[in-house]
């Protein structure tokens, strides 16, 4: 196409883009399916499942981090991070094209909105973080990891090795104190096989639900975390403030997990 | 007219998708008398480069030659042994296998009428592991894997001295970048054939790696009495200077990873710290950086991350 012919194409899409303004009127504009900048084909599906009648965004403050290339498909490290973005109640990640494409869903109470993590991917996929601001909009970043995959539903290795059945829902940890900007970096290992419930004969047995207090009990954070999240998960959190933290959760099971991590 | 060219480009795709086409264009480099090396690309594997990223070597010898690796495919192995017959009419007698990466063994069925040794752990490593390996390499490699199968090794390498084709040669077990390394040392020209314990001008590799082994057998390298070095990846040496830069290169490494683990980072924070100047002219550094993280990292953050009290 040549450049006049696209400027007139331009000019054609603004005036039919006007249209449709008048015609719908903002409120249901807003809440339409916005044109994915990763080109993906789960993007309908993932919008439709989480996302319907919501106000969505591609907000380039929303950062996904991960290396372009999965080295190991049972354990892809991801960052997200929202620097700028005020407000964040609720955080949620998924890969579009996963088996499971729900990773995990975050409440950052008294934190910021930034985590790491890795997880399990079954072939390429985009990587999304969607942040919800106050006023209700989910502001979503994202990046592509190319994957060999297999990640969901090859075994996990305790599935092999009874050692986590004397250690299931151990925690390490230890708190980094950031005294320029009043948080703490809090980071986790819990031991538990993460299965996926799609490797053959291995039911789905997973941690689902972490939450980080303050000595008096109250919530700092909440994670909710789902079958693609890697065995034996680390978890980066920036908490604001400082002390110790007290961590309580537990798997599908009703496996408790408890532990208490000072500074 | 695109219609003609996208069926000129269908024709070109059938004419090289097929393996045994594609060209590799290997050129034995002589390095030493009766002594040649194939030098690979310092690339990372691609559909361009057929997987030859690799160098591979062979010996000379009175009545026959000893192969020092096969190779990416069944392709390479087969214009390997082309390319030798090209240098010397002497049948292939002996190949040896430095260790269990997919770039050094997978040419081993152009050698099915040779005996293949390797280190007992190579072995080990190729049953378990080499049809991982070798599906890996089909999808980052395509059309120049094409009728390409794992061959295990037919025997365990035993470490010392041996003499093969009237050559005497020193075969010396190692460990680091993998459980099993192997080099080979030819006696006459003091040509060591180092395997991938040691690389040069490009960025290491490290998925079975133990840096403090690693290190180890960089020392002993150091005390061999070496004249040409051929390494695992990038320019033939003849000074200690391929040595020197994979001990620089992994000393700075399990440093930074150690630090990193310390100061509370994941390790997508750890991917983006700058590397030092000195390694910026090492081929793909980026790339295996990235990799190394996540192959060594676990094992350092857990260093860092006390049991908690219930």
């Amino acid at each position: 196409m040549n450049e006049v012919a696209g400027r007139a194409a331009q000019r054609v899409a603004r005036m039919i883009g006007a249209a449709a303004c008048l015609l719908s009127g903002f409120a249901a504009l807003a809440a339409e399916r916005p044109v994915d900048p990763l080109n993906s084909p789960g993007w309908s599906t993932i919008h439709g499942r989480y996302f319907k009648d919501q106000t969505v965004v591609f907000d380039e403050r929303v950062k996904v981090m991960a290396p372009s290339a999965a080295e190991n498909p049972l354990d892809v490290p991801v960052q997200i991070d929202a620097d700028g973005l005020a407000d964040v109640e609720q955080v949620l990640v998924v890969a579009d094209l996963n088996p499971i494409q729900k990773i995990l869903s975050y409440e950052p109470t008294r934190a910021l909105p930034s985590l790491s993590f890795r997880f399990k991917v079954e072939q390429s996929t985009p990587i999304r973080a969607a942040m919800r601001t106050k006023d209700g909009v989910w502001h979503v970043g994202g990046v592509w990891l190319s994957a060999a995959g297999g990640g969901c539903t090859t075994p996990s290795h305790g599935s092999a090795d009874p050692l986590w059945q004397t250690h299931l829902n151990e925690v390490s940890g230890r708190l980094w104190p950031k005294a320029d900007s009043n948080t703490q970096r809090l980071r986790l290992r819990v031991v538990h096989p993460m299965d996926t419930g799609l490797a053959s004969g291995i039911p789905a047995f997973y941690i689902d639900r972490l939450v980080i207090s303050d000595a008096q009990g109250e919530q700092i954070a909440r994670l909710n975390t789902y079958e693609p999240i890697s065995e034996n998960p680390v978890l980066s959190f920036d908490l604001k403030g400082s002390g110790p933290v007290r961590i309580t959760g537990g798997d599908i099971q009703g496996n408790k997990i408890a532990a208490e991590i000072r500074p | 007219m695109l219609r003609w060219a996208g069926a000129a480009l269908i024709v070109a795709g059938a004419m090289t998708a097929r393996g045994d086409d594609f060209a590799y264009q290997l050129k034995p480099t002589a390095v030493a008398d009766g002594v040649y090396a194939l030098i690979g690309k310092t690339e990372n594997f691609t559909r361009d480069n057929g997987g030859n990223i690799v160098n591979t070597g062979f010996i000379v010898g009175q009545d026959g030659v000893i192969v020092i690796d096969s190779g990416p495919s069944k392709a390479y192995g087969t214009q390997q042994r082309a390319a030798i017959a090209g240098v010397t009419p002497q049948k292939v007698t002996q190949v040896y296998l430095t260790h269990a990466h997919p770039d050094h063994f997978l040419g081993n069925q152009a050698y099915a009428d040779v005996p293949i040794a390797a280190t007992v752990a190579t072995n080990a490593a190729l049953r378990q592991s080499g049809d991982a390996l070798l599906d890996n390499l089909y999808r980052l490699v395509g059309g120049a894997m094409s009728g390409t199968q794992v061959q295990f090794g037919s025997a365990d390498a035993a470490p010392g001295s041996v003499r093969i084709a009237g050559r005497a040669l020193r075969l010396i077990p190692a460990a680091g970048h993998t459980a099993g390394d192997l080099m080979v040392f030819d006696e006459a020209t003091k040509t060591l054939f180092t395997g991938d314990l040691v690389f040069f001008q490009r960025a290491l590799t490290t998925p079975n790696a133990d840096i403090p082994r690693w290190l180890a057998t960089l020392d002993a390298i150091d005390k061999l009495d070496f004249k040409v070095m051929v390494p695992g990846h990038g320019p033939v040496l003849r000074d200690h200077a391929g040595v020197m830069q994979t001990r620089d290169y992994l000393q700075w490494l399990s440093g930074a990873l150690k630090d990193a683990a310390n100061r509370g980072l994941d390790m997508p924070e750890v991917m983006r710290l700058p590397i030092p100047e000195r390694f910026r002219t090492l081929a793909v550094l980026q790339t295996e950086y990235s990799r190394s993280i996540a192959h060594l990292y676990p094992a350092y953050e857990l260093e860092t991350l006390p049991a908690a009290r219930p």
